[in-house]
C-alpha cells in the first residue's frame, strides 16, 4: 500500500474558509471534515451538549495522528455512527491502516465509536484499543448502563447496532514513565494518571507537532465533570502544567493555543468547588443541603444545569472523608 | 402474622429467583410497564416480603425524601423521616427500602427499637433506572404504611458503579462514627456512620475471563448504645460506595455518656468495628 503524503490535499485556511462560506453539505452531520492542526495531526470537534440529550452523541472532541506506517485515532465519538463518521474523515486524508484507537477515558462520548473503527482495515488486522490500565474494568462495570442510556435516549440497539463496545487490549500503567506508540517516524507518548476526572484518564502527546491530547482532564466552555476524585484532579493539573506543548486539545471545547495557562479555568472551578463544599461540611450541612446551597453553577461555563449539582454531590462524598 | 425476615443469604437468593421469573426491565418496556406504580417487579417484591398484608399508601407514618432526578447515579441521597418519635404506644419496628428497577430491588431493611428515638434514616443509594423508590414502615401494631417517590435516573455518562473502587478498597473497613453534640437531654441524638468500602455489586463480566467479578458489599450493620441495639441495617450494593448512614438514638433517661458501637459485616464475612465514647451530660 502506498504511503499517503502527510500534508493534506488542501491548505487548512482554504478548507476552513470553504466550510464557513459554503452552506454545509446536506449530510454534514454524517460526513464531518477533520480540521488539520499541524502536518499529520487532525481534530474533529464535538458540540457542547450532554451525551444522549435529545439523541446527540457527537459531544466530545476526537482526532487522529498519521505516521509513515499507520494512523492512531484518539477517542472514537459517542455512537457507532460517530465512529463511522470519524473513520470516513480519516480515510479522506489517509489510506494507511489504523493501528491504534486510543481512549482517553471510559465515558460513552469518547468510546462508543470504537467498534466502528474496528472495521478500519478491511481484511487486515483491526486496530488495537489502548487505554489506562483501569479502563477495562471501568468499562466492564459501566457498559450495561451506557447501553441502556443509549437505547433510551439515542436509538434502540436494533436501529444503530450498539453490538460491541471494543474493549481495550493495551493497558497503559500508571507510572512516571510514558508509554510510547510508534506510528512510523511519529511517536506518541501516553501517560496514565492517578484518579482525576475518572479513575482511568490518559493523555497523548504528539511530539512531532507538539500537540497534547488532554482527554477530559481540562475543559473549555463545557463545565468540567467530576467522576473521579477532586483532590487527585487538582494534583494531576499541577503535573500537566509542567508539560510543554504547542497546543492542547481538551475533551470538550476549542483547541488551546496557550498551554498551560489554558488549564486555569478548570483549576479555578475545581478549587472553588472544593472550598465551597468544605465550607458546607464545616457548617454540618448534609449532602442534600449542600447540593441545595451550592447548586447554582458559576458563571462562564455551559451546561452548568446538567453537571454542577452532580459535581457538588461527588465532591461532597469525597471530601467528607478528609475532615 | 408472618414470621420475621431472616437476615441471611437465603432470603436474597429467594428474592433473586423470584425476580428472575419476573425478568429484568429492558428497553422495549422502559417507558411503559416498568414506569408504572404497580409494575411487575414491585408486585413480586411485595408478595415476597409482605404476602397479602394490606399496605396503606400515605405519608402518615414515614415520609420518603428523594430527588426527582438523580444527579449522580452512584450517589443518590435519600431520607426516610418518621412522623413521630418512638414510644411504647406507637413506634416503627422496621423500615424496608425498595428500589423497583435496581438489579437488587430490596435495598435495605432497617430495624428499630424504642431506644432508637426516631425511626429516621438518611443514606445514599445507587439508582440504575427510572424507578419508584419505596419506604415501607411496619409499626408496632403490625400495620404497614408506604411512602414512595419516583426518581429519574441520571443517564448520560453518570453510572452506578463507584468512582474509585481501588481507593475504597485500600482503606477498606475504616469507619467514622460521630454523634451530633449538644442535643437536649433525653432527646433523640443524631449520629452518623461512614464506612470505607467499595460496596460493589459484582454484576460485571470481565471480558477477558468471561467470569463475573465477585460482589463485595456491606451486608449488615449493628449499632448499639451501651450494649442496647439502636439500629440494625440489613443492606447490600444498592447502597453507594462508602456507605453513609445518619440515624438517631436516645441515650435514655438518666444515662450519662456511655459508648456507641457500630459492628459491620460484609459479604466476604469480614468484620469491622468502631466505637465512640459519648461525653457525659453533654452527650
Amino acid at each position: 500500500m502506498k504511503a499517503m503524503p502527510q500534508q493534506p490535499l488542501h491548505a487548512v485556511p482554504a478548507a476552513l474558509l470553504a466550510a464557513l462560506l459554503c452552506c454545509p453539505p446536506v449530510h454534514a452531520a454524517d460526513a464531518p471534515q477533520a480540521v488539520q492542526l499541524a502536518p499529520g495531526a487532525y481534530h474533529l470537534p464535538g458540540e457542547h451538549a450532554p451525551w444522549g440529550d435529545q439523541g446527540r452523541t457527537r459531544v466530545a472532541n476526537t482526532g487522529f495522528v498519521i505516521g509513515t506506517r499507520c494512523v492512531a485515532v484518539i477517542d472514537s465519538g459517542g455512537s457507532p455512527a460517530d465512529g463511522r463518521a470519524l473513520l470516513a474523515a480519516v480515510r479522506r486524508v489517509s489510506t494507511l491502516p489504523v493501528c491504534y484507537v486510543i481512549n482517553t477515558h471510559v465515558h460513552p462520548d469518547h468510546l462508543l465509536g470504537n467498534a466502528a473503527l474496528m472495521q478500519a482495515n478491511g481484511s487486515g488486522p483491526p486496530p488495537r484499543v489502548v487505554g489506562h490500565a483501569r479502563l477495562a474494568a471501568a468499562l466492564a462495570a459501566r457498559e450495561p448502563y451506557y447501553r441502556r442510556a443509549f437505547a433510551r435516549d439515542v436509538a434502540a440497539p436494533s436501529q444503530d447496532g450498539l453490538d460491541r463496545i471494543a474493549p481495550p487490549d493495551v493497558a497503559v500503567q500508571e507510572t512516571k514513565e510514558v508509554h510510547q506508540l510508534d506510528l512510523g517516524a511519529r511517536v506518541l507518548e501516553l501517560r496514565a494518571w492517578p484518579t482525576a476526572h475518572t479513575d482511568n484518564d490518559l493523555t497523548v502527546l504528539d511530539r512531532a507537532s507538539g500537540t497534547l491530547w488532554l482527554g477530559d482532564l481540562v475543559f473549555e466552555g463545557h463545565l468540567p465533570v467530576l467522576d473521579g476524585k477532586l483532590a487527585g484532579w487538582l494534583q494531576v493539573l499541577d503535573a500537566l502544567a509542567g508539560m510543554r506543548a504547542t497546543r492542547a486539545i481538551p475533551g470538550h471545547g476549542r483547541v488551546f493555543e496557550d498551554w498551560p495557562s489554558a488549564l486555569q479555568p478548570t483549576r479555578r472551578y475545581l478549587q472553588t468547588l472544593r472550598g465551597d463544599v468544605n465550607a458546607a461540611l464545616d457548617d454540618g450541612a448534609s449532602l442534600s443541603q449542600a447540593v441545595e446551597r451550592l447548586g447554582l453553577a458559576p458563571e462562564g461555563w455551559l451546561l452548568g444545569d446538567a453537571f454542577h449539582r452532580r459535581n457538588v454531590t461527588a465532591a461532597y462524598a469525597e471530601l467528607e472523608w478528609s475532615r | 402474622m408472618k414470621p420475621a425476615l431472616p437476615h441471611d443469604a437465603h432470603r436474597r437468593l429467594t428474592l433473586a429467583w423470584l425476580l428472575a421469573l419476573a425478568g429484568s426491565p429492558h428497553a422495549a418496556e422502559i417507558k411503559t410497564a416498568e414506569d408504572s406504580v404497580d409494575n411487575e417487579r414491585w408486585r413480586k417484591v411485595r408478595a415476597s416480603l409482605f404476602g397479602e398484608r394490606p399496605i396503606t399508601e400515605d405519608d402518615s407514618v414515614v415520609v420518603l425524601e428523594a430527588p426527582a432526578r438523580a444527579e449522580d447515579a452512584a450517589v443518590v441521597p435519600i431520607a426516610i423521616r418518621a412522623q413521630f418519635e418512638q414510644a411504647p404506644a406507637r413506634h416503627v419496628r422496621k423500615l424496608t427500602l425498595v428500589i423497583d428497577n435496581n438489579p437488587s430491588p430490596l435495598a435495605a431493611v432497617f430495624t428499630y427499637t424504642l431506644d432508637s428515638g426516631r425511626a429516621d434514616i438518611e443514606t445514599r443509594v445507587r439508582i440504575d433506572e427510572y424507578t419508584f423508590v419505596r419506604a415501607i414502615a411496619e409499626t408496632g401494631d403490625g400495620r404497614l404504611h408506604m411512602s414512595k417517590r419516583f426518581v429519574k435516573a441520571s443517564g448520560g455518562c453518570s453510572a452506578p458503579p463507584g468512582k474509585d473502587p481501588q481507593a475504597a478498597q485500600a482503606t477498606l473497613g475504616q469507619m467514622r462514627l460521630s454523634v451530633k453534640p449538644d442535643a437536649p437531654p433525653d432527646r433523640p441524638v443524631l449520629a452518623q456512620l461512614m464506612i470505607s468500602h467499595p460496596n460493589d455489586s459484582g454484576l460485571v463480566m470481565d471480558q477477558a475471563t468471561r467470569q463475573y467479578t465477585p460482589a463485595w458489599f456491606v451486608r449488615q450493620i449493628d449499632v448499639r448504645h451501651n450494649g442496647k441495639l439502636v439500629l440494625q441495617a440489613d443492606v447490600d450494593f444498592a447502597i453507594s460506595e462508602n456507605p453513609h448512614l445518619r440515624f438517631y438514638f436516645t441515650p435514655g433517661a438518666g444515662a450519662s455518656g456511655g459508648e456507641l458501637t457500630a459492628e459491620v459485616v460484609d459479604s466476604k464475612d469480614l468484620r469491622f468495628e468502631q466505637r465512640t465514647t459519648l461525653r457525659p451530660g453533654a452527650r
